[in-house]
Protein backbone atom coordinates (compact mmCIF):
# COMPACT_ATOMS: atom_id res chain seq x y z
CA UNK A 1 0.00 0.00 0.00
CA UNK A 2 1.78 3.55 -0.78
CA UNK A 3 0.45 6.84 0.27
CA UNK A 4 0.21 10.26 -1.85
CA UNK A 5 -0.92 13.64 -0.43
CA UNK A 6 -4.42 14.47 -1.00
CA UNK A 7 -4.94 17.17 -3.37
CA UNK A 8 -7.48 18.63 -1.80
CA UNK A 9 -6.88 18.78 2.02
CA UNK A 10 -3.01 17.61 1.62
CA UNK A 11 -3.48 14.71 4.02
CA UNK A 12 -2.15 11.01 3.15
CA UNK A 13 -4.20 8.79 1.31
CA UNK A 14 -3.66 5.13 1.59
CA UNK A 15 -3.57 3.43 -1.65
CA UNK A 16 -4.49 -0.54 -2.45
CA UNK A 17 -1.79 -2.01 -4.94
CA UNK A 18 -4.31 -3.05 -7.70
CA UNK A 19 -5.08 0.70 -8.24
CA UNK A 20 -6.70 1.96 -11.90
CA UNK A 21 -6.59 4.77 -13.77
CA UNK A 22 -9.64 6.60 -13.64
CA UNK A 23 -10.61 4.85 -10.58
CA UNK A 24 -11.87 6.97 -7.93
CA UNK A 25 -10.71 7.07 -4.16
CA UNK A 26 -11.99 9.12 -0.98
CA UNK A 27 -9.63 11.02 0.86
CA UNK A 28 -10.61 10.15 4.58
CA UNK A 29 -9.37 12.94 6.18
CA UNK A 30 -11.38 15.56 3.94
CA UNK A 31 -13.68 13.27 2.00
CA UNK A 32 -12.88 14.61 -1.00
CA UNK A 33 -13.86 12.59 -3.79
CA UNK A 34 -10.45 12.06 -5.78
CA UNK A 35 -9.30 10.67 -9.40
CA UNK A 36 -6.60 8.24 -10.35
CA UNK A 37 -4.92 10.31 -13.41
CA UNK A 38 -1.52 7.95 -13.15
CA UNK A 39 -0.92 4.65 -10.88
CA UNK A 40 2.73 4.62 -11.88
CA UNK A 41 3.58 6.70 -9.80
CA UNK A 42 0.51 7.41 -8.41
CA UNK A 43 -1.11 11.07 -9.34
CA UNK A 44 -4.66 11.81 -7.87
CA UNK A 45 -6.74 14.98 -8.97
CA UNK A 46 -10.10 16.15 -7.67
CA UNK A 47 -13.30 13.83 -9.45
CA UNK A 48 -15.24 15.77 -11.61
CA UNK A 49 -18.43 16.48 -10.39
CA UNK A 50 -21.70 14.79 -10.96
CA UNK A 51 -23.30 15.84 -13.98
CA UNK A 52 -26.78 15.27 -15.21
CA UNK A 53 -26.38 12.33 -17.36
CA UNK A 54 -24.28 10.13 -15.68
CA UNK A 55 -25.57 6.63 -14.84
CA UNK A 56 -26.51 3.05 -16.00
CA UNK B 1 -9.36 -11.73 -27.78
CA UNK B 2 -8.86 -7.88 -27.38
CA UNK B 3 -10.88 -6.04 -25.83
CA UNK B 4 -11.36 -1.92 -25.79
CA UNK B 5 -12.76 -0.76 -22.28
CA UNK B 6 -14.44 2.71 -23.55
CA UNK B 7 -14.91 4.33 -20.25
CA UNK B 8 -14.65 7.65 -18.31
CA UNK B 9 -14.94 6.58 -14.83
CA UNK B 10 -13.61 2.94 -13.48
CA UNK B 11 -16.24 1.71 -10.79
CA UNK B 12 -16.05 -1.29 -8.87
CA UNK B 13 -17.84 -2.78 -11.95
CA UNK B 14 -15.52 -1.98 -14.61
CA UNK B 15 -12.59 -2.95 -12.08
CA UNK B 16 -14.65 -6.32 -11.95
CA UNK B 17 -14.91 -6.71 -15.70
CA UNK B 18 -11.19 -5.78 -15.79
CA UNK B 19 -9.90 -8.16 -13.11
CA UNK B 20 -11.81 -10.84 -14.87
CA UNK B 21 -10.33 -10.25 -18.33
CA UNK B 22 -6.89 -9.91 -17.26
CA UNK B 23 -6.94 -12.71 -15.17
CA UNK B 24 -8.13 -15.37 -18.40
CA UNK B 25 -5.18 -13.70 -20.29
CA UNK B 26 -7.53 -11.20 -22.38
CA UNK B 27 -5.51 -8.60 -23.66
CA UNK B 28 -7.38 -5.18 -22.50
CA UNK B 29 -6.61 -1.38 -23.74
CA UNK B 30 -8.70 0.93 -21.44
CA UNK B 31 -9.87 4.08 -23.70
CA UNK B 32 -10.52 6.91 -21.64
CA UNK B 33 -13.14 8.58 -23.69
CA UNK B 34 -12.69 11.89 -22.82
CA UNK B 35 -9.04 11.65 -24.40
CA UNK B 36 -10.06 11.07 -27.60
CA UNK B 37 -11.62 12.80 -30.87
CA UNK B 38 -14.12 11.06 -32.94
CA UNK B 39 -13.91 11.95 -36.89
CA UNK B 40 -15.82 11.02 -39.84
CA UNK B 41 -12.85 8.58 -41.43
CA UNK B 42 -11.51 7.77 -37.92
CA UNK B 43 -10.64 8.30 -34.15
CA UNK B 44 -7.62 8.55 -32.22
CA UNK B 45 -8.87 6.46 -29.72
CA UNK B 46 -6.60 2.82 -29.74
CA UNK B 47 -9.23 0.63 -31.63
CA UNK B 48 -7.28 -1.13 -34.78
CA UNK B 49 -6.85 -3.97 -33.38
CA UNK B 50 -9.69 -4.49 -30.47
CA UNK B 51 -12.25 -7.81 -31.36
CA UNK B 52 -14.66 -5.67 -29.42
CA UNK B 53 -15.02 -2.13 -27.43
CA UNK B 54 -17.28 -2.56 -24.78
CA UNK B 55 -19.27 0.74 -23.89
CA UNK B 56 -18.58 1.27 -20.16
CA UNK B 57 -19.52 5.35 -20.59
CA UNK B 58 -20.52 6.70 -17.32
CA UNK B 59 -21.93 10.02 -18.92
CA UNK B 60 -24.83 8.81 -21.58
CA UNK B 61 -23.76 11.42 -24.16
CA UNK B 62 -20.67 10.21 -24.49
CA UNK B 63 -22.04 6.24 -24.94
CA UNK B 64 -24.49 7.16 -27.49
CA UNK B 65 -22.08 9.65 -29.71
CA UNK B 66 -18.69 7.22 -29.17
CA UNK B 67 -20.59 3.88 -30.01
CA UNK B 68 -22.49 5.70 -33.14
CA UNK B 69 -18.90 6.55 -34.55
CA UNK B 70 -16.86 3.39 -33.93
CA UNK B 71 -19.73 1.81 -35.13
CA UNK B 72 -19.33 3.31 -38.38
CA UNK B 73 -15.56 2.46 -38.52
CA UNK B 74 -17.11 -0.91 -38.59
CA UNK B 75 -15.68 -1.33 -35.04
CA UNK B 76 -17.89 -4.17 -33.27
CA UNK B 77 -19.68 -2.84 -30.39
CA UNK B 78 -21.52 -4.17 -27.18
CA UNK B 79 -24.04 -2.37 -27.04
CA UNK B 80 -24.84 -1.09 -30.45
CA UNK B 81 -25.82 2.72 -30.61
CA UNK B 82 -29.03 1.53 -31.49
CA UNK B 83 -29.57 -0.20 -27.81
CA UNK B 84 -27.92 2.83 -26.34
CA UNK B 85 -30.00 5.05 -28.32
CA UNK B 86 -33.12 3.38 -27.11
CA UNK B 87 -32.15 3.06 -23.31
CA UNK B 88 -30.73 6.26 -22.72
CA UNK B 89 -34.12 7.68 -23.76
CA UNK B 90 -36.52 6.97 -21.28
CA UNK B 91 -39.53 7.88 -24.41
CA UNK B 92 -37.91 5.72 -26.53
CA UNK B 93 -37.81 2.98 -24.27
CA UNK B 94 -41.44 3.16 -23.58
CA UNK B 95 -42.12 3.04 -26.99
CA UNK B 96 -39.85 0.21 -28.27
CA UNK B 97 -41.80 -2.32 -24.82
CA UNK B 98 -44.73 -1.26 -26.17
CA UNK B 99 -44.18 -1.51 -29.47
CA UNK B 100 -42.93 -5.10 -28.80
CA UNK B 101 -46.01 -6.05 -26.58
CA UNK B 102 -43.66 -6.08 -23.47
CA UNK B 103 -46.19 -4.96 -20.34
CA UNK B 104 -44.96 -1.28 -19.31
CA UNK B 105 -46.60 1.81 -17.04
CA UNK B 106 -48.90 3.89 -18.95
CA UNK B 107 -47.01 6.59 -20.25
CA UNK B 108 -47.82 10.26 -21.96
CA UNK B 109 -45.12 12.66 -22.99
CA UNK B 110 -46.26 16.10 -22.83
CA UNK B 111 -44.34 19.59 -24.16
CA UNK B 112 -45.98 22.18 -22.05
CA UNK B 113 -46.82 22.85 -18.66
CA UNK B 114 -50.25 23.04 -19.57
CA UNK B 115 -50.45 19.47 -21.34
CA UNK B 116 -48.15 17.78 -18.31
CA UNK B 117 -50.94 18.95 -16.36
CA UNK B 118 -53.45 17.28 -18.29
CA UNK B 119 -51.63 14.21 -18.68
CA UNK B 120 -51.14 14.40 -14.82
CA UNK B 121 -54.80 14.63 -14.22
CA UNK B 122 -56.00 11.90 -16.72
CA UNK B 123 -53.62 9.59 -14.23
CA UNK B 124 -54.37 10.95 -11.14
CA UNK B 125 -52.94 11.05 -8.17
CA UNK B 126 -50.25 9.82 -7.50
CA UNK B 127 -48.29 9.48 -10.58
CA UNK B 128 -44.81 10.08 -11.95
CA UNK B 129 -42.79 12.22 -13.47
CA UNK B 130 -39.16 11.60 -14.79
CA UNK B 131 -36.80 13.29 -16.62
CA UNK B 132 -36.61 11.52 -20.54
CA UNK B 133 -32.30 10.99 -19.61
CA UNK B 134 -30.69 10.29 -16.54
CA UNK B 135 -30.36 7.38 -13.95
CA UNK B 136 -29.98 6.15 -10.40
CA UNK B 137 -33.37 7.91 -9.63
CA UNK B 138 -32.43 11.31 -9.75
CA UNK B 139 -34.90 14.21 -10.38
CA UNK B 140 -37.80 11.53 -10.53
CA UNK B 141 -41.11 13.09 -8.60
CA UNK B 142 -44.15 11.13 -7.87
CA UNK B 143 -46.51 13.69 -7.40
CA UNK B 144 -49.25 13.89 -4.60
CA UNK B 145 -51.20 16.51 -5.55
CA UNK B 146 -52.60 19.41 -8.39
CA UNK B 147 -50.41 21.98 -6.13
CA UNK B 148 -47.02 19.74 -6.30
CA UNK B 149 -47.95 19.21 -9.99
CA UNK B 150 -48.14 22.92 -10.89
CA UNK B 151 -44.99 23.84 -8.44
CA UNK B 152 -42.37 20.82 -10.14
CA UNK B 153 -43.83 21.52 -14.13
CA UNK B 154 -42.80 25.26 -13.56
CA UNK B 155 -39.49 24.57 -12.03
CA UNK B 156 -38.43 22.10 -14.34
CA UNK B 157 -40.42 24.73 -17.24
CA UNK B 158 -38.07 27.29 -15.82
CA UNK B 159 -34.78 25.98 -14.59
CA UNK B 160 -33.81 22.94 -16.31
CA UNK B 161 -32.40 21.88 -19.49
CA UNK B 162 -34.26 21.82 -22.89
CA UNK B 163 -35.13 18.32 -22.12
CA UNK B 164 -36.94 18.70 -18.71
CA UNK B 165 -39.84 20.40 -21.02
CA UNK B 166 -40.33 17.22 -22.56
CA UNK B 167 -42.65 15.88 -19.59
CA UNK B 168 -42.40 11.88 -19.11
CA UNK B 169 -45.64 11.46 -17.41
CA UNK B 170 -45.96 7.78 -16.13
CA UNK B 171 -48.98 6.03 -14.20
CA UNK B 172 -48.04 5.50 -10.81
CA UNK B 173 -47.51 0.98 -9.91
CA UNK B 174 -48.30 0.28 -6.61
CA UNK B 175 -45.08 -2.48 -6.17
CA UNK B 176 -44.77 -4.26 -3.01
CA UNK B 177 -42.22 -2.16 -1.79
CA UNK B 178 -39.60 -3.63 -4.04
CA UNK B 179 -38.37 -3.94 -7.64
CA UNK B 180 -36.93 -6.74 -9.80
CA UNK B 181 -33.76 -6.00 -11.92
CA UNK B 182 -32.08 -8.36 -14.35
CA UNK B 183 -29.03 -8.22 -15.81
CA UNK B 184 -29.71 -10.19 -18.77
CA UNK B 185 -27.32 -11.32 -21.84
CA UNK B 186 -28.75 -11.24 -25.35
CA UNK B 187 -32.58 -11.90 -22.90
CA UNK B 188 -30.43 -14.65 -21.19
CA UNK B 189 -30.76 -13.71 -17.45
CA UNK B 190 -27.42 -13.58 -15.83
CA UNK B 191 -28.21 -12.91 -12.16
CA UNK B 192 -31.68 -11.32 -10.67
CA UNK B 193 -32.07 -9.28 -7.23
CA UNK B 194 -35.20 -7.29 -5.67
CA UNK B 195 -34.34 -3.97 -4.28
CA UNK B 196 -36.24 -3.13 -1.45
CA UNK B 197 -36.96 0.13 0.16
CA UNK B 198 -39.62 2.04 2.30
CA UNK B 199 -38.97 4.94 -0.08
CA UNK B 200 -41.19 4.83 -3.80
CA UNK B 201 -37.55 4.74 -5.04
CA UNK B 202 -36.12 1.54 -4.61
CA UNK B 203 -32.93 2.00 -6.96
CA UNK B 204 -29.74 0.22 -5.25
CA UNK B 205 -28.34 3.44 -6.07
CA UNK B 206 -30.41 5.00 -3.76
CA UNK B 207 -29.74 2.56 -0.72
CA UNK B 208 -32.41 0.09 -1.55
CA UNK B 209 -31.88 -3.81 0.03
CA UNK B 210 -30.83 -6.02 -2.25
CA UNK B 211 -31.64 -9.82 -2.50
CA UNK B 212 -31.80 -12.57 -4.97
CA UNK B 213 -34.39 -13.43 -6.81
CA UNK B 214 -35.47 -16.27 -9.03
CA UNK B 215 -37.34 -15.73 -11.93
CA UNK B 216 -40.41 -17.57 -12.72
CA UNK B 217 -41.45 -18.12 -16.42
CA UNK B 218 -43.27 -15.22 -17.02
CA UNK B 219 -40.56 -13.19 -15.82
CA UNK B 220 -37.76 -14.87 -18.20
CA UNK B 221 -40.33 -14.31 -21.09
CA UNK B 222 -40.51 -10.67 -20.13
CA UNK B 223 -37.03 -10.33 -20.11
CA UNK B 224 -36.21 -12.06 -23.74
CA UNK B 225 -38.77 -9.70 -25.17
CA UNK B 226 -37.60 -6.33 -23.43
CA UNK B 227 -34.21 -7.54 -24.36
CA UNK B 228 -35.13 -7.90 -27.84
CA UNK B 229 -37.19 -4.86 -28.17
CA UNK B 230 -33.92 -2.92 -27.07
CA UNK B 231 -31.80 -4.76 -29.98
CA UNK B 232 -30.40 -6.74 -27.35
CA UNK B 233 -27.08 -6.69 -25.59
CA UNK B 234 -25.79 -6.72 -21.62
CA UNK B 235 -28.83 -4.89 -20.23
CA UNK B 236 -30.39 -4.50 -16.60
CA UNK B 237 -34.14 -5.36 -17.50
CA UNK B 238 -36.35 -3.66 -14.67
CA UNK B 239 -39.61 -5.22 -13.41
CA UNK B 240 -42.39 -4.15 -10.87
CA UNK B 241 -44.45 -6.72 -9.67
CA UNK B 242 -48.07 -6.00 -10.33
CA UNK B 243 -49.88 -9.02 -8.07
CA UNK B 244 -51.19 -11.55 -10.80
CA UNK B 245 -48.21 -10.36 -13.53
CA UNK B 246 -45.02 -8.15 -14.16
CA UNK B 247 -44.64 -4.99 -15.58
CA UNK B 248 -41.23 -3.74 -17.15
CA UNK B 249 -40.80 -0.19 -16.49
CA UNK B 250 -37.14 -0.06 -18.43
CA UNK B 251 -33.62 -1.36 -19.87
CA UNK B 252 -30.25 -0.08 -18.61
CA UNK B 253 -27.87 -0.58 -21.40
CA UNK B 254 -24.45 0.30 -19.64
CA UNK B 255 -25.60 -1.72 -16.41
CA UNK B 256 -24.40 -1.60 -13.37
CA UNK B 257 -23.93 -4.60 -11.78
CA UNK B 258 -21.68 -4.90 -8.33
CA UNK B 259 -25.12 -5.25 -6.54
CA UNK B 260 -26.11 -7.85 -8.49
CA UNK B 261 -22.15 -9.83 -7.86
CA UNK B 262 -23.21 -9.22 -3.86
CA UNK B 263 -26.98 -9.58 -3.62
CA UNK B 264 -27.38 -13.34 -6.11
CA UNK B 265 -25.18 -16.13 -5.59
CA UNK B 266 -23.31 -16.01 -9.25
CA UNK B 267 -20.23 -14.87 -10.35
CA UNK B 268 -21.46 -11.97 -12.36
CA UNK B 269 -18.01 -10.84 -14.15
CA UNK B 270 -17.08 -14.31 -15.24
CA UNK B 271 -20.83 -14.75 -16.92
CA UNK B 272 -20.18 -11.71 -18.62
CA UNK B 273 -16.72 -12.79 -19.87
CA UNK B 274 -18.40 -15.78 -21.19
CA UNK B 275 -21.19 -13.83 -22.91
CA UNK B 276 -17.81 -11.45 -24.27
CA UNK B 277 -15.85 -14.30 -25.22
CA UNK B 278 -19.17 -15.49 -27.44
CA UNK B 279 -19.29 -12.29 -28.56
CA UNK B 280 -16.08 -11.30 -30.18
CA UNK B 281 -16.04 -14.48 -31.85
CA UNK B 282 -19.30 -14.20 -33.61
CA UNK B 283 -17.91 -10.80 -34.23
CA UNK B 284 -14.36 -12.37 -35.53
CA UNK B 285 -16.61 -14.55 -37.81
CA UNK B 286 -18.57 -11.78 -39.40
CA UNK B 287 -15.53 -9.99 -40.44
CA UNK B 288 -14.36 -13.37 -41.88
CA UNK B 289 -17.22 -13.64 -44.32
CA UNK B 290 -17.09 -10.49 -45.66
CA UNK B 291 -12.91 -10.48 -46.02
CA UNK B 292 -12.47 -14.27 -47.83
Amino acid sequence: MTEVECPECGADVSLYDDLETGEIIDCGTCGAELEVIDVNPPVLERAPELEEDWGE
Amino acid sequence: MHVGILYSRIRRDEKLLLSELRDRGHDVTKIDVREHRFGLDGTTAPVEDVDLVVDRCLATSRSLYATRFLESYGVPVVNSAETAEICADKAKNSLALAEAGVPTPQTEVAFTKEAALEAIESFGYPCVLKPVVGSWGRLMAKIDSRNAAEAILEHKATLGHYEHKVFYVQEFVEKPGRDIRVLAADGEPVAAMTRSSDHWLTNAAKGGETDAFELDDEALELVAAASDAVGGGLLGVDLMETGESYTVHEVNHTVEFKALSEAADVDVPAAVVDWLEARAASAGDEVAEVTP
